[in-house]
């Protein structure tokens, strides 16, 4: 692909197939940005609320964190409109964690201990 | 020799080799907060009630290092599109201003909120002991009131020597609010505001302490457990800090000239590490500092 010689010290014509996609996120990566720190207040904001128990407490913060994680993930990180094969990685990692997780739930029906 | 799949795509995976690494990486990296994160869950969920400490860190320095956080992982994404828009001078200052930022998160948790931990201390009464305590615990009402009970003793130690000496019979502790005025309806919860020890003095007994110490890593599953997590999270924040200092410095530039696509593909693989290590504190935040 020829392109045009980069210089550092001024700014060069960018290759058009990458650049007006680009281009077109910035504004999409200000708002998501701004969601972000607006979400922050509403977690600190929600955390001064009672919603009963501790339990239900920690179920909103982490409906709220995984929200918040969710944009990073699928704006910040792309994975909105990743390939095949990072997927199934992924895919693959959510399985051990979830394993991981699902050690902890299960030591509360220890049939040994409990 | 040139590193094949810097900038054009493997056939057989459809990527460059190292979207592919760092998705890899990333991967592990799940795994190992993922393995804190379930032991944090497993120790949190079944501490015995009032056993667990609450509104003990500073929400609204942790706030803003949040909002910090937050505001690098924007300014990084930035300076990669200002890359893929050939736009170099605003790479160097979105990237200088995620470096700064980076910065500013690290000095702010070890130059002030962990140093500021190391000088609280806490003594866990014994079960047996606590009516003693009752005016510093205020128990009977929180009890009316359905809460879970007090059972530590914070603020600034007086008599530091009592830690190590056993000729010290008790402790001297000027009380958190919390213990200087148990049953004040304000106290029923933590503040948003953190709030200095007072000027109220107590005396608590070493005999009657099940456990006493500075807000160590020591001084509960909870510390124990912050600490881990935390100086994990740091030492991702500093090594993420060192590699975009790499890139803001000449190499970087002498990069962009050979090569500008070779930049942005490593400032991207960066970035998406930058992303995880905010994906993290996103989590870290609400358990540790609001819950």
């Amino acid at each position: 692909m020829d392109e045009p010689h980069p210089t550092v010290a001024g700014d060069v014509a960018a290759p058009d197939d990458h650049s007006h996609d680009v281009s077109k996120h910035v504004n999409a990566y200000l708002k998501v940005g701004a969601t972000l720190l607006l979400f922050t207040g509403i977690t600190v904001f929600l955390s001064y609320v009672n919603f009963g128990s501790m339990k239900a407490n920690v179920a909103v913060a982490m409906l709220v964190a995984t929200f918040k994680a969710g944009l990073v993930a699928a704006i910040f990180m792309h994975l909105n409109s990743e390939k095949k094969l990072i997927y199934r990685i992924l895919i693959f990692t959510g399985f051990f964690v979830f394993a991981l997780f699902w050690l902890t739930y299960l030591h509360w029906y220890d049939p040994v201990t409990r | 020799m040139e590193i094949p799949y810097t900038t054009v795509a493997r056939p057989d995976t459809g990527l460059w080799n190292a979207k592919i690494g760092i998705w890899l990486f990333l991967a592990s990296e799940i795994m190992l907060f993922g393995g804190l994160f379930s032991a944090y869950v497993f120790l949190r969920l079944d501490a015995e009630p009032g056993a667990w400490p609450h509104g003990l860190l500073n929400v609204p320095v942790g706030t803003m290092n949040t909002a910090i956080l937050i505001a690098s992982s924007v300014t990084v994404v930035l300076a990669w599109a200002s890359l893929k828009m050939r736009q170099f001078g605003r790479y160097k200052l979105y990237m200088g201003i995620t470096i700064l930022c980076g910065v500013i998160f690290l000095v702010v948790k070890l130059a002030y909120e962990w140093p500021q931990k190391f000088e609280h201390f806490g003594a866990f009464i014994k079960e047996s002991e606590l009516e003693k305590y009752e005016p510093y615990l205020g128990n009977h009402h929180l009890s009316e009131k359905g809460l879970a009970p007090r059972r530590e003793i914070s603020g600034h130690l007086h008599n530091r020597e009592a830690l190590n000496d056993p000729n010290v019979k008790e402790y001297e502790i000027a009380l958190d609010p919390v213990n200087a005025n148990p049953t004040s309806p304000s106290m029923d919860r933590p503040h948003f505001f953190s709030v200095p020890p007072t000027e109220k003095l107590a005396k608590v007994e070493k005999a009657d302490v099940q456990y006493a110490n500075m807000f160590l890593p020591k001084h509960s599953s909870y510390f124990a457990a912050y600490f881990t997590i935390t100086g994990l999270h740091g030492l991702h924040v500093l090594a993420g800090v060192i590699v975009f200092i790499y890139f803001w410095l000449p190499v970087g530039a002498n990069l962009y000239k050979r090569n500008p696509e070779h930049l942005a593909n490593r400032v991207e693989v960066a970035g998406l590490f930058w992303h995880f290590v905010d994906l993290v504190w996103i989590f870290v935040f609400p358990l540790f500092y609001l819950l």
